[in-house]
């Protein structure tokens, strides 16, 4: 995570791509989600899904991921640029996460991440809270899933 | 017998579990989907403001979810769902917790445009030993009515 300051409204980050497969979306139920539209092809098909389906916590999941990953890299080259880089606290939870269509096995999404507020707390000099709004769209460009997700983040000048 | 959107009631539905949490599955699931050191190191997690090794809010969500499928929606008829209202991870979750998943039905409402469903809205939270609430999700679920489900 970088700085608050850094993070304007507005301010859009692609955080890359997944592919949904039969076996990972299998693989995900089995452990979290085992019900049979996200373990049976056929069952999938007989669903309102229409096909074997992946649990909105995989598609949920995936979005983590690439998130964390995204912020490996903008660390990097930050610190590779010789500048510094902030490091967020852990995240009070989320809002209005929607499964929008169903991601179906050969699916496969790009997700992104938008900042939708952004502002320093009162409670906490030095640090500050920003909403984003991540998307995940799939091959046809059709919104599938999105969250508002919060992120405390620290000012760069130490809130002085 | 299949629970249909008759069975849930405005009120408390139930509790379910406790569910052991381990060291290895917090750290696998890190591996996988969120690889940040205060849910990976012991030695990183200690020196984060988690103080100690904690397992991700999304694995919390994902472990909810096998939760509330072993305690009842394994044997309801589940058609999805939209989507959460809000998630508050409250504390962090460690090796060795045991959770307690509380279910409370908020709203069961029938569908206008799906006569052979309605929409039950569910606040999920879990608990440890301690008794701490950890997290509070609150989460709509399609559920088929009786009629349909009977047919199926």
């Amino acid at each position: 995570m970088p700085f608050l300051d850094d993070m304007k409204v507005g301010l859009r980050r692609e955080l890359g791509t997944f592919t949904f497969t039969a076996e990972n979306i299998k693989t995900f139920a089995r452990e979290f989600d085992p019900q049979p539209f996200h373990l049976d092809e056929e069952a999938g098909r007989n669903s309102i899904f229409g096909g074997l389906a992946a649990s909105g916590w995989h598609v949920a999941s995936v979005c983590m991921k690439l998130i964390v990953a995204e912020g490996v890299r903008a660390r990097q080259a930050a610190e590779a640029r010789g500048e510094e880089f902030g490091t967020g606290g852990p995240s009070p939870g989320f809002r209005d996460l929607r499964w929008l269509k169903p991601v179906l096995a050969g699916d496969t999404l790009t997700y992104s991440s938008e900042v939708v507020s952004s502002r320093a707390t009162a409670s906490r000099p030095g640090w500050g809270i920003v909403e984003s709004k991540n998307v995940a769209v799939n091959q046809r460009g059709e919104e599938v899933y999105s969250f508002l997700g919060i992120v405390f983040l620290p000012q760069r000048s130490g809130g002085n | 017998m299949t629970l249909t959107f008759e069975d849930f009631q405005p009120g408390h539905f139930g509790s379910f579990g406790p569910r052991l949490i381990t060291r290895d599955e917090i750290i696998a699931y890190a591996k996988e989907y969120d690889p940040q050191p205060m849910h990976l190191d012991e030695e990183a997690a200690r020196a984060s403001m988690l103080k100690g090794l904690a397992g991700s809010g999304w694995h919390m969500c994902s472990l909810m979810m096998r939760m509330i499928y072993d305690g009842f929606l394994h044997k309801t008829a589940s058609l999805g769902s939209p989507g959460v209202t809000e998630m508050k991870w409250l504390m962090p979750f460690r090796p060795d917790d045991e959770l307690t998943l509380d279910v409370e039905v908020l709203e069961a409402r029938a569908s206008q445009s799906r006569p052979m469903m309605g929409l039950v809205t569910f606040r999920c939270s879990t608990r440890n030993a301690k008794g701490q609430t950890v997290s509070d999700m609150t989460v709509p679920i399609m559920i088929g009515r009786r009629a349909t489900a009977e047919q199926v």
